[in-house]
């Protein structure tokens, strides 16, 4: 055989290795963007752009959808409600953008927004979208409410116009940190995470709270965001016997690493993220999925405050059950509405300054921001798989009652234990 | 100790399918001097048609009965498009610079690969449980039942593949032409079949490792080919590329290798090492075998073919 040619092969091998890598990264290329939605204008009344961006194509359409599907509901309940702003009528409309889920998408649509002239927008569905996207909107004052991205970097880049309705991963993980402390009783715990900044983020903030709490990490691991072979790794944990595994990652991960556990005959509990709180992760873990726990930011839909009233409204509209976010889309358009009232102006440079002063109790409950333009106190509900479904188990609200407290609103804690134990 | 023991049985169950994929690499690299990139794609589609035919047929069948149907349906596909792909992209191709097929092979990979996209979707698609598997235990360490035969049934193709080679006429024909398809041609073989035999024949193995690979891991996806495809590469250079037995103990020291690195490594370099570069320790040993013994472990030295 031939040396040359063989280093030749290699090098080649490893060539096309990082093209097909590099493909894969950015290879959500579906069709062009959804058409904005072009209302007749009323000459005498002033119309007011709300923007709303989210993926619309590809796998995470259900989700962009329903995002935009409740940002729609408000604008249309808000139109009935003849809002009138500083004395005026006016009239507010939705222009819909697809950014397909991708950051580079994302850029451009946010582009076109603000070209639009919007007066606030109202997305995007992922961090990874959300964080590029947010420069723009600052760069031009126009405030930006993402209803689900929750990497705690979105919110830390300094803008003045970012805000978000949901509890970021920095709530998260100590969230799971305390119920796997309080509740699950861990004392030995095994932390894997997929070396992606949302898993190592959510498993550092959990292997921090446990710490703390006195409960020993026996093993820290790690795997990635394509692999699914746990068997090495796992059967090293197996060998430190813990009695709590937690996974910082998402379903395709979480779920064959779940069966895995139980073919290795480890008996150990199992928690992790919202990145797993999915009907595809009981899907493909199957029987294994039985007793996984994991968070998601947010109440049970069926359990916020507004949620039965909303998820009826939404039915009757679009002939389609809430998927997630719809309610959290619902409300930012509200919060900015509240704040343009109170600005008696939808100028964004006037009414933006109102913005972190809201105090608005919406469909998810009480919606108010600290100065980063997080939601406070925003709930995190945790779920365990029970007869092949995810079943509410309780709902924490991160530091209530302490140093940071809700800004004068008595209803700010969220119902503890909303859903049946 | 037990745990020892599992990290082999873990290694040694991964190396079997690495085993059998790398046989697809190595059995083309033999006898075209082609790296048939695309090799890693045919085991992703012979796992998702079984993923496939099994969601279809579900529970109407006896499992056995529907495991058999699903896998020779994914061999039938894959054979299908080996020949094709033998047929339309590297025949034409084969007097060409030896540059020109190797990048061929790296776009049908990318098309096969997006294909498979269009027809099955992007997202992660999950097996049915129609078998539940009992557990094997022994020295405190425990497989599967599905497992076992898994192991059982690579090990079977690799003996039945030797024979196979070793003995018979085709397996004959197949061996006069990796030594040299010219003088090959001159003796009466028809080279040209042969060589489509070679894919066919790589190809319906690989089908059957994709069919392990759902079984094993309950699930697939239509990128899940590059990663196999890479580690089985990797498994069939460090045996010697070209050479059958020794793609076979390649594909299983590097599953051990991955196995024992991942669960070891970061104890004794203290977290330093951890398993986060469980997929770094396939690269680095096939870069040492490329520079201490570039035509690996089985692998005989030879000049350039005439």
């Amino acid at each position: 055989m031939d040396r040359r040619l063989l280093i030749k092969s290699a090098a080649a091998v490893f060539a096309v290795a990082t093209t097909l890598a590099l493909t894969a990264c950015g290879d959500k290329t579906p069709p062009p963007a959804a058409k904005k939605a072009d209302a007749p204008k009323a000459p005498e009344v002033q119309v007011i752009k709300i923007g709303s961006a989210s993926p619309l194509t590809g796998t995470e359409a259900h989700i962009g959808i329903d995002i935009r599907n409740g940002v729609q509901l408000a604008i249309e309940d808000a139109n009935k409600a003849n809002v009138q702003i500083g004395g005026k009528p006016v009239k507010f409309e939705l222009v819909a953008e697809d950014d397909e889920a991708n950051p580079t998408k994302a850029t451009t649509v946010a582009q076109k927004l603000v070209d639009a002239k919007v007066a606030g927008v109202v997305g995007h569905f992922n961090s990874g979208a959300s964080i590029p996207a947010s420069k723009i909107y600052a760069d031009a004052g126009i405030p930006q409410i993402s209803p689900s991205s929750t990497n705690p970097d979105y919110t830390l880049k300094g803008y003045k116009t970012t805000f978000r309705v949901v509890a970021h991963d920095g709530q998260q993980g100590p969230t799971l940190g305390r119920f796997a402390l309080d509740k699950l009783k861990a004392k030995n715990i095994a932390v894997i995470d997929d070396a992606t900044a949302y898993g190592q983020g959510l498993a550092d903030n959990f292997e921090a709270t446990v710490k703390a709490g006195g409960a020993k990490v026996v093993a820290r691991e790690h795997t990635t965001n394509k692999d699914t072979d746990f068997k090495a790794i796992l059967t090293k944990i197996k060998g430190k016997n813990p009695d709590l595994i937690m996974f910082g990652g998402i379903d395709p991960q979480a779920a064959p690493m779940k069966k895995q556990m139980a073919e290795l005959g480890i008996k150990a509990q199992f928690i992790g993220g919202d990145g797993m709180q999915t009907p595809n992760f009981i899907k493909l873990a199957g029987d294994a999925a039985e007793g996984a726990y994991a968070s998601i930011p947010g109440l049970p839909k069926e359990t916020m405050p507004g949620g039965k009233e909303f998820l009826a409204k939404y039915k009757a509209k679009f002939n389609a059950e809430v998927e997630l976010f719809a309610p959290m889309g619902y409300d930012a358009v509200m919060v900015f509405i509240e704040a343009m009232k109170r600005a008696g102006s939808a100028d964004p440079t006037k009414f933006l300054a109102e913005i972190s002063k809201t105090n608005y109790t919406g469909v998810i409950g009480p919606i108010a921001f600290d100065d980063k333009g997080d939601l406070t106190n925003g709930p995190i509900t945790i779920y365990v798989v029970k007869g092949g479904k995810w079943e509410a188990l309780e709902t924490v609200t991160p530091n209530a009652g302490a140093n940071n407290a809700p800004k004068g609103d008595a209803k700010a804690e969220a119902p503890k234990d909303a859903a049946k134990k | 100790m037990d745990i020892f023991l599992q990290q082999i049985l873990n290694g040694l169950l991964l190396g079997s399918i690495y085993a059998l994929v790398a046989l697809g690499y190595t059995m083309v690299y033999g006898i075209l001097g082609l790296i048939n990139f695309a090799h890693g794609d045919i085991v992703m589609i012979g796992a998702l048609v079984a993923l496939s035919v099994v969601t279809a047929l579900g529970t109407s069948m006896p499992v056995m009965l529907v495991l058999l149907i699903a896998t020779a349906t994914a061999v039938a596909v894959c054979v299908a498009l080996g020949l094709i792909i033998e047929r339309t992209a590297y025949r034409p191709l084969r007097r060409a610079p030896r540059l020109a097929p190797l990048i061929t092979a790296i776009g049908v990979s990318i098309l096969i690969q997006y294909s498979a996209a269009l027809v099955w979707g992007k997202q992660y698609m999950s097996l049915p449980e129609i078998v539940k598997p009992g557990k094997i235990e022994f020295g405190g360490a425990q497989i599967t039942t599905t497992q076992a035969f898994i192991f059982v049934l690579a090990c079977a193709i690799m003996a039945a593949l030797l024979w196979f080679v070793k003995t018979s006429r085709m397996g004959r024909a197949m061996r006069a032409t990796e030594q040299n398809p010219d003088v090959a041609g001159l003796m009466g073989v028809d080279t040209t079949r042969v060589i489509a035999f070679t894919f066919a024949l790589g190809a319906s193995i690989g089908a059957i490792a994709g069919v392990m690979v759902v079984l094993y891991y309950g699930q697939g996806h239509y990128f899940m080919g590059f990663m196999v495809g890479l580690k089985a590469f990797t498994a069939a250079v460090l045996g010697g590329i070209g050479n059958i037995p020794g793609a076979m103990l390649g594909g299983l020291l590097l599953g051990l290798i991955e196995s024992l690195a991942a669960g070891y490594m970061g104890d004794i370099t203290g977290g330093v090492f951890g398993s986060n570069y469980r997929d770094v320790y396939a690269f680095i040993v096939l870069v040492l075998v490329l520079m201490l013994r570039p035509s690996g472990l089985m692998g005989v030295s030879s000049g350039d073919r005439a």
